[in-house]
């Protein structure tokens, strides 16, 4: 059995404003995930904008170091005390595919510049075996190395460029690839090229996904495991089909009831949105407790804690 | 109502010219809330710039031209000297019968200038000040914002506050037609519902034309009545919305459908292999055909119209002859 990923009372806290004004923003607050699987698996994290998905992605990444806590990733201690890899070793384990690909080369350099840079430093292939690594990883993607070679960012379009962008994760063979929002900016009729290609590469070459989206719909279709954020905190965690048929935080039920899924018509009652927006991050109950139809006094002082359920979810409500 | 006649819209660049639009004919019957779909790059947003009249350098209408019907309690709107209302004349109907909800309300709204001041800015020059400001903040009220939202400045909004407030300003007058582009592409699913159930009352009460562009099929599917489906600048489907998502006639349109995921449905779902031709291409006949598994020879050499092949249900493709 591998640890995957396993996150223990991860935080991390930002700090806004001045000494006087000063704001602390938990953008995770005691995150607590643990995923121990044979096989690799696709784990996704979905969430509103401002839920800690991607500052969760970033202390993964080790770009930010957290306020406390500790993550290991693929049996690695990657955040926390203790010995930690390499960066070589890191990132031959751990490798990124990120938002927009435009964003993510750079306009003036050609995106086999990227590959072999990967090649070589992070995989530690020279001359030949570095060619045939790219040529391997971009036929992986469904793509031909001469088509790439020599090009430039803008001469492909949004998915062709995304598809290089896994192509140079895959070439240090990780064990995990950490892919953050990476179809949102793909074209509705390209996306699931993309989708797809994630599954395959999962059961035909055995590597595990971190999949951050907002997209319900996808995390449905791809994950094995779903993980729900609000405002810093997981609120629901666990199998992915069991908790999409039948959401149990009141969080989860409020995000797929709005989500505008083909098929089946949204319900008409009204939505007050002058409450949903505020930004709670001082709370310390339960973090959704001001929009929460269910929500008692006991919310607002109590922080609730994971509670496991049969099906082996972990709820973070007190009325679970 | 509005009638596009044959619309050509190009771009001028530094490489040339290109066809943004390239001979849509259509007919958008009043009332209704019509979404317009289709990948990035397809011409949904110059379409709907066109619509608007804002026809300003280095986009230009090179072609056809755009027939307004623009009812207002009865009589029919034509400029001061009688003439119909075009593209080139519209402007002076802007806010008061057609109006713009943009995508990024932040990079719409001045930041320096409280909301009130912005409001006030399109009013009429003989109304007070007070009373104005006075209906405006009724009017916000009643689209569920606080009445203090119009004190503040931009920035001390939300995404989705900021959202509704150019939802607000661009239905203060009941105008007749609304063209909101990607309203809600930058919030929150939950955000998202709210606004767009907000739009779907207001035209439920005002009877008004509501243009939607988004590239996000589920949001179609929830409030639009027609759909009018886009690919490489060219009209490909347009019909009722049920139909559309029920039995759909353009194979880029079924296929499109087909592919996205549901939450509960456990079925392998397909993208569209390749991808849509460059607009700087020489393009003949029927622009889908290199990606369209039914594709023959006629489809390579000529280009399909957009014929109505069942009623109300038009299409451009040769399979369904």
């Amino acid at each position: 059995m591998n640890t995957i990923l396993k996150t223990s009372h991860l935080n991390k806290e930002y700090k806004l404003g001045g000494f006087i004004n000063r704001v602390r923003i938990n953008a995770l607050d005691d995150v607590n995930l643990t995923i121990e699987s044979c096989e690799p698996v696709i784990i996704s994290i979905v969430g509103e904008s401002g839920s800690g998905k991607t500052t969760l992605v970033k202390v993964l990444l080790r770009l930010v170091k957290p306020t406390s806590g500790s993550a290991l990733v693929c049996d690695r201690l990657i955040a926390g005390k203790g010995d930690k890899p390499s960066n070589r070793e890191f990132f031959s384990t751990v490798q990124p595919i990120f938002q927009n690909p435009f964003e993510a080369f750079s306009a003036y350099r050609t995106v086999d510049s990227y590959l072999s840079d990967t090649a070589v430093n992070v995989a530690g292939l020279n001359g030949k075996e570095a060619i045939d690594a790219m040529t391997e990883s971009l036929r992986l993607v469904g793509l031909e190395y001469r088509d790439v070679r020599g090009k430039y960012p803008n001469q492909f379009s949004g998915g062709e460029l995304q598809r290089v962008s896994i192509a140079r994760a895959l070439i240090p063979h990780p064990e995990i690839i950490i892919a953050d929002e990476p179809v949102s900016m793909i074209d509705a009729s390209l996306r699931m090229n993309i989708i797809n290609l994630f599954l395959s590469l999962k059961e035909e070459f055995q590597r595990s996904f971190l999949y951050i989206t907002h997209d319900l719909a996808t995390a449905y279709y791809i994950s094995d495991y779903i993980g729900v954020m609000y405002r810093g905190c997981i609120v629901e965690f666990g199998d992915a089909r069991t908790i999409l048929a039948d959401p149990q935080h009141p969080y989860t039920q409020l995000l797929l009831d709005s989500i505008p899924d083909i098929g089946r018509k949204w319900h008409r009652e009204k939505i007050a949105l002058s409450d949903i927006e505020a930004k709670e991050f001082q709370f310390t109950g339960c973090r959704f407790c001001n929009r929460c139809p269910i929500a008692e006094d006991k919310c607002i002082v109590e922080r609730p804690l994971a509670i496991k359920k049969t099906d082996g979810r972990d709820v973070y409500c007190h009325f679970a | 109502m509005i009638r596009l006649n044959n619309i050509v819209a190009t771009y001028t660049t530094v490489r040339g010219q290109v066809d943004a639009v390239d001979g849509v004919d259509l007919t958008i019957p009043r009332g209704k809330i019509v979404g317009v779909a289709g990948e990035s790059g397809c011409g949904k947003t110059t379409l709907l710039k066109v619509i608007y009249g804002d026809l300003i350098y280095p986009l230009a209408l090179r072609q056809g031209g755009v027939e307004y019907e623009i009812d207002n309690v009865g009589y029919r709107v034509e400029t001061k000297n009688g003439r119909q209302v075009t593209t080139s004349n519209i402007k002076d109907f802007w806010f008061k019968h057609i109006s713009y909800i943009p995508q990024s309300s932040m990079s719409s709204l001045n930041p320096v200038v409280r909301i009130r001041k912005q409001f006030v800015d399109f009013m009429d020059a003989e109304q007070r000040k007070a009373n104005v400001l006075e209906e405006i903040r009724e009017y916000v009220t009643s689209l569920d914002l606080p009445p203090e939202a119009i004190d503040a400045y931009p920035h001390q909004l939300s995404g989705g506050m900021r959202q509704r407030i150019m939802v607000a300003m661009a239905t203060f007058f009941k105008p007749d037609i609304i063209l909101a582009d990607e309203p809600t592409t930058a919030l929150d699913v939950v955000v998202q519902k709210g606004i767009l159930l907000l739009l779907m009352d207001i035209q439920a009460e005002m009877n008004n034309t509501i243009i939607i562009v988004s590239h996000d099929m589920g949001v179609h599917y929830q409030i639009a009545h027609k759909m009018l489906i886009m690919y490489a600048a060219k009209a490909v489907e347009f019909g009722d919305s049920e139909d559309v998502f029920k039995a759909p006639l353009h194979p880029y349109t079924k296929m499109l459908i087909e592919s996205l995921p549901t939450i509960g449905d456990d079925q392998m779902r397909k993208g569209i292999a390749g991808r849509p031709p460059s607009l700087w291409e020489d393009l003949h006949g029927c622009r889908f055909a290199p990606r369209c598994p039914l594709a023959t020879e006629l489809c390579q050499t000529q280009e399909p119209e957009l014929i109505e092949h069942k009623p109300g249900h038009f299409a451009a493709c040769h399979s369904l002859r």
